[in-house]
């Protein structure tokens, strides 16, 4: 008799969106297998877990991930999660999007979200380049890099965004490459255990599109430079965390307390009618 | 749990913007986002107080673009939610009201509305978003627009708003002006047991039989919320009644845009209000609507003193357009009239209802809506 076997994490994942939109050498898989498994580690409820993903490749992650799930519109995915916090503090709330989602269309909600540090959890997957739609250059790209709307190379300075997050108030900050599979399994899982906004930067190849504009044509040779550039330098400034052909710095930037939008709201929800109980005995 | 009393049981003085506010807690609204503008700030500031009195969210977005998006946020898991903005918020707005509409998120959105184009008059009143409110996100769909004429209406159209949009999970608009926010007037608050309150349908199956966007009858269907185990996914893209994409199907495009327009369409007999003042043996009609609607009475009530047969057609519902109601009054009117504060917007959905029915359209922009005496030369005109 044959028996039928079942991949022990089949459960995390949605078979009838499959297959996957994602390119051959695409970092995205790796970042959604690190995802998935952190909730496998941590046992998360996932009657009490929701995934929220804005627009781009990553943003069919919300899809592909059997909880319940919304896929908004583009940038927004930050806001929507901050009203899905507020309304239900016992959820808890994923977003994973990309850079040029997070940082150029959606930045305001991002900076915003994380000086109000709403309890919401961020796996952005930087790709340097806007991959949905042909790869053009965006908020990440590299300086001369060239992408379908910088043809003589990008002039733009890109964004640091482990930088910005930790500027922005984050409670958790951390950088790593679609190579580190461990460490940023560790990152998402600590993430998801800390109060707070907390943000988780990977690193993930567009061999297909950015790659094939920038002499690393298949994923193995953009995997081969995230490996000879990285250099992990735990808790250094983020404001030096640099990402250039040379040097990639990689690993946790920021671990701090403070208390939660939510959790302060909540509690000052609580004294008001503590109060207006005095006034009515 | 909240201690303190939801709804404000009696008579009040207050201005159309608390009214609105009030109107939203007696519904059962428990989440307001939004973004200060004028003249809306006034909802904001009262629900700030007053939502965490009842253990209510009250939450400042950095735009109106967020503000939306958290309601729909807050509507999914479970809260009835609001915002309240002016045109530019309006405008802003407009992505995440068509999120709503393809999510079939039930939401109320008011918009107070102030002379425009762009930042235009902030304080002075205007109706030139009656037509944004029908078409003001891309693609088709249907949804619902209410328009208040009084304080009272701002509470009474506020709960009607929300219940229309959790029995249609529709973003519902209430189109309010300047004038009907700022004024103020006696509001009669009935005891809470005495407010009708609509509550979206929820399934009834367990979760592995839930098929989220699977129409009932009335092409509405029920919906669950994040956190209770059903583990569904919603998405601003074309979507199958699983929640799943679907881009390339022509098939499953025309059959969820379809429904998403039909639901409101089919639905239009229980949906539209409109008020009816001496139409029985009118000649002349005048279709108003908002602040107009008030001055509109005044100058039927001189026509007949002068012999005039006029009578007032009052829209409450904007949209869906309440075409039959025009159509039976055109059929045995001469003429029609028809005063906005805009260039000329609704006047054309008056124009196509009316059919051969001749209709005359008095603009006003600026400070003061018409003067019950513009309307009535404008009556004399038809006569």
């Amino acid at each position: 008799m044959v028996q039928e076997m079942m991949h022990p994490f089949s459960r995390y994942l949605r078979a009838q969106m499959m297959p996957h939109i994602w390119c051959a050498g695409c970092g995205n898989g790796v970042a959604l297998n690190c995802f998935v498994h952190a909730l496998d580690e941590l046992q998360v409820d996932l009657d009490k877990l929701v995934v929220v993903s804005g627009i781009g490749c990553i943003g069919r992650s919300a899809g592909y991930t059997n909880v319940d799930s919304f896929h908004t519109t583009h940038g927004r995915a930050l806001a929507f999660a901050t009203g899905v916090k507020l309304a239900n503090p016992e959820l808890e709330v994923v977003v994973i999007s990309g850079d040029g989602d997070l940082f150029a269309i959606g930045g305001n909600h991002f900076i915003h979200a994380a000086r109000r540090n709403i309890g919401v959890k961020v796996l952005c997957a930087n790709n340097f380049n806007y991959g949905m739609t042909g790869g053009q250059q965006g908020p990440t790209t590299p300086l001369e890099s060239i992408t379908t709307t910088s043809p003589y190379g990008n002039i733009e300075h890109p964004f640091n965004l482990v930088h910005l997050a930790a500027a922005s108030g984050a409670t958790y900050v951390a950088r790593w490459t679609t190579l580190h599979v461990r460490r940023l399994t560790q990152s998402i899982k600590k993430m998801l255990q800390k109060e707070g906004f907390c943000f988780v930067e990977v690193l993930s190849p567009c061999p297909e599109i950015f790659g094939r504009y920038n002499k690393m044509r298949s994923g193995l040779e953009m995997m081969e430079w995230f490996k000879k550039a990285s250099v992990v330098e735990s808790f250094s400034d983020p404001s030096k965390a640099e990402i250039t052909a040379e040097r990639i710095v990689v690993g946790e930037f920021v671990d701090i307390e403070r208390l939660s939008y939510e959790k302060l709201l909540h509690e000052k929800i609580s004294k008001i009618n503590e109060k207006a109980m005095e006034g009515v005995s | 749990m909240p201690k303190i009393k939801s709804a404000l049981a009696g008579a009040h003085f207050m201005n159309g913007d608390v009214a609105c506010a009030e109107g939203a807690i007696a519904a059962g609204c428990r989440f307001f986002a939004g973004y200060p503008i004028t003249p809306a700030t006034e909802i904001a500031e009262h629900l700030s107080q007053r939502m965490p009195e009842l253990g209510g969210i009250y939450v400042q977005m950095e735009d109106e673009i967020a503000s939306m998006a958290a309601v729909i946020g807050a509507s999914y898991s479970g809260l009835k939610a609001m915002t309240a903005t002016s045109g530019p918020g309006f405008s802003l707005m407009q992505e995440n009201i068509g999120l709503a509409v393809m999510t079939e998120a039930p939401c109320v959105v008011v918009d107070v509305m102030r002379g425009g184009p762009s930042t235009g008059q902030p304080t002075l009143p205007g109706q030139q978003d009656v037509m944004q409110a029908k078409w003001g996100s891309h693609g088709d769909y249907g949804i619902i627009a209410l328009t208040p004429s009084s304080v009272q209406e701002m509470f009474d159209l506020t709960v009607e708003a929300f219940n229309l949009s959790e029995a249609y999970r529709v973003p519902t608009l209430l189109m309010a002006d300047e004038i009907v926010a700022h004024m103020w007037e006696k509001v009669v608050i009935p005891p809470p047991d005495k407010i009708k309150i609509v509550n979206r349908k929820k399934p009834d199956v367990p979760p592995e039989n839930y098929v989220p966007f699977m129409p009932d009858d009335d092409l509405v269907p029920p919906m669950a919320c994040f956190g209770e185990g059903y583990h569904f996914h919603a998405t601003g893209l074309t979507h199958n009644e699983y929640g799943y994409p679907q881009t390339s199907s022509s098939e499953v495009q025309s059959r969820l845009v379809k429904r998403l327009c039909e639901k409101i369409q089919m639905n239009s007999d229980k949906i539209i209000k409109v008020e009816e003042v001496m139409l029985k043996d009118a000649d002349v009609v005048v279709v108003a609507y908002g602040i107009v609607a008030r001055a509109a009475l005044s100058a039927i009530r001189k026509a007949r003193e002068k012999g005039v047969k006029a009578g007032l057609l009052r829209l409450i519902t904007l949209w869906p357009f309440p075409e039959k109601s025009v159509t039976r009054v055109a059929e045995q009117a001469k003429a029609i009239v028809v005063p906005e504060m805009n260039c000329g917007q609704l006047v054309r959905e008056v124009e196509r209802a009316a059919k051969e029915t001749p209709v005359v359209f008095l603009s006003k922009l600026g400070e003061e809506p018409h003067t019950p005496m513009e309307i009535l030369e404008g009556i004399r005109r038809c006569s």
